[in-house]
């Protein structure tokens, strides 16, 4: 089976600053992986240089065997919520229907299917009932999910999220990770960056745990381990501790 | 003589009205993405920043709305290039190339001898509107609204999310330097009614007060345009009447409407949310 997302020597820096250096993994369909690593390991740079909204010093990625320049619109991208204006004149249907625009084009408007898809993907993430609303108007739990449904909506093969669980209510916290592995169940392809790492063992398959450099890769067993932890982590001894890993 | 009767009779009244009005929709429509992008400053800057090409125009004999799209562009560009090439942010980089891009108009207008002209550029003078500047503002409005027509979709995505927008292969900055040629266009088009330093007010007051009154951009855009107008032809009939200065007139009224959303507004409000609060309060008593 080939690879949905394959990473090659990727390096980025900042000014000349390395931010990230030689990171290389392959990724199949069906997986729900996540990014994670102590503040500024450069997460949110990897994925952003993965989205190629950056420019890179090395490396490349390719998307289902072809260039990520060639699979766009294959892939969809859930912001971190500080990243938005809360006060755009939008409403929530409208938010979700922005969805449809990567495939519509130029100057083609969205159509009534286009409509319907968008208002589907909202009773998916059980949202259907504040479609009038503004998007200001919701709580942050409704707005990320508001906001996975654009994602949806796009009927993309790999999904990006950047920190999708900050600052929002336990039972949108659910309704997510529900939502995230039915995606993976139909072979879609899932990337979080995850910041709190109380849940990593119930939420993913595989993990990329980052800092500066990749220092493991693997499914969750291969990587969760003491040893990788305190490489990353080094100097945070105790925060490990009371998340009851082993030293 | 009353002012409709005025109308009727006097042709520079009717051109003066006729440009009066298209000046506020095209203003009130494009307004409405700059205050959403945040640019409200950048319009100011890039609607002063056209002097120096109206300028350099006037001296080579060649229409002036070359020369002032280019200077409003190369503005722009200077600005974004300071801002995305060292620490110092975009309000500075802001302020730094549109006070230079200004004193250098003025001191190339000084070189025309004229300083009526000068007065005219900054401040406008709507009841001086010959029929070829109707004509470049009835050209420029059909381009600007015909544009932001074919170009919602992506003008409405890029000022929502651009990292969406840039991620799904939009070209962001080249829809960034699109808005600011059409803002430059704009600002030429209101030289004559409100002049250089008024523009803004035209840009982001009416589009303001829209913003208030509804959570959806195209009535937003809707309600801009029908703001502008009622601005315009309301200043223009004071400004006649009372013979008071055209752009500025227009710009207090255009600011009055806004003092009455702000206060009256159903959602935003500041009368009815602060009845809701001592109703509110007054009902836990």
């Amino acid at each position: 089976m080939n690879e949905a997302l394959t990473v090659k020597d990727l390096f980025v820096s900042y000014h000349g600053n390395e931010a990230i250096s030689d990171i290389s993994f392959a990724i199949k369909p069906g997986n729900l992986v996540g990014i994670i690593g102590p503040n500024g390991a450069g997460k949110s740079t990897l994925l952003k240089a993965l989205l190629n909204l950056i420019p890179k010093d090395k490396g490349n990625v390719q998307v289902y065997g072809r260039s990520f320049q060639e699979q766009r619109k294959a892939v969809a991208y859930v912001p971190q919520r500080s990243n938005i204006d809360w006060d755009f004149p939008i409403t929530v249907l409208d938010t979700v229907l922005l969805g449809a625009y990567p495939k519509l084009g130029w100057f083609k408007r969205p159509k009534k299917q286009d409509k319907d898809w968008a208002l589907h993907c909202l009773q998916r993430v059980g949202m259907e009932s504040f479609k009038n609303r503004q998007i200001g108007e919701l709580s942050g739990g409704q707005q990320q999910r508001v906001f996975l449904a654009r994602a949806l909506a796009q009927k993309a093969q790999i999904f990006f999220l950047d920190e999708p669980f900050v600052g929002i209510d336990a039972a949108s916290e659910e309704a997510i990770v529900a939502i995230l592995k039915d995606l993976k169940q139909e072979g879609k392809t899932i990337l979080v960056v995850h910041h709190d790492l109380s849940k990593v063992n119930d939420y993913f398959d595989q993990l990329i745990l980052l800092n500066k450099e990749l220092i493991g890769f693997g499914t969750v067993d291969q990587v969760w381990r003491a040893d990788m932890l305190s490489k990353a982590y080094s100097g945070q001894f105790s925060f490990l501790n009371q998340l009851g890993v082993e030293m | 003589m009353s002012f409709i009767e005025a109308v009727i009779h006097y042709g520079f009244l009717q051109k003066a009205l006729l440009t009066s009005v298209m000046v506020g929709i095209i203003c009130g429509t494009v307004g409405c993405f700059i205050i959403l992008r945040g640019m409200a400053l950048m319009g100011d800057a890039i609607s002063h920043a056209v002097l120096p090409g109206v300028a350099i125009a006037y001296m080579l004999g060649i229409n002036f709305f070359i020369g002032a799209v280019i200077s409003g562009v190369v503005t722009a560009m200077g600005i974004g290039f300071v801002s995305q090439n060292s620490r110092i942010k975009n309000d500075i980089s802001i302020g730094i190339m549109f006070t230079f891009a200004f004193a250098l108009g003025i001191i190339l207008i000084t070189f025309m001898k004229s300083s009526t002209d000068l007065y005219h550029i900054l401040f406008g003078n709507v009841l001086a509107v010959r029929s070829s500047d109707m004509w470049t503002t009835f050209g420029i409005g059909i381009f600007v609204l015909v544009s932001i027509y074919l170009f919602y979709k992506e003008l409405l995505i890029t000022s929502f999310d651009p990292t969406m927008s840039a991620a799904y292969g939009l070209p962001v900055k080249v829809i960034h330097y699109f808005l600011m040629t059409l803002l430059t266009m704009v600002t030429v088009a209101s030289l004559q009614t409100v002049g250089i330093v008024l523009v803004v007010a035209m840009l982001i007051t009416p589009a303001a007060t829209a913003y208030l009154l509804t959570n959806r951009l195209w009535i937003m855009i809707y309600l801009s345009a029908g703001l502008g107008v009622a601005a315009s032809v309301i200043g223009l009939y004071f400004s006649f009447t009372y013979n008071l200065a055209s752009g500025a007139t227009i710009v207090l009224v255009s600011t009055l409407l806004f003092l009455i959303t702000f206060a009256f507004s159903p959602k935003q409000g500041i009368v009815w949310r602060s009845l809701k609060i001592r109703r509110k309060k007054a009902s836990l008593i």
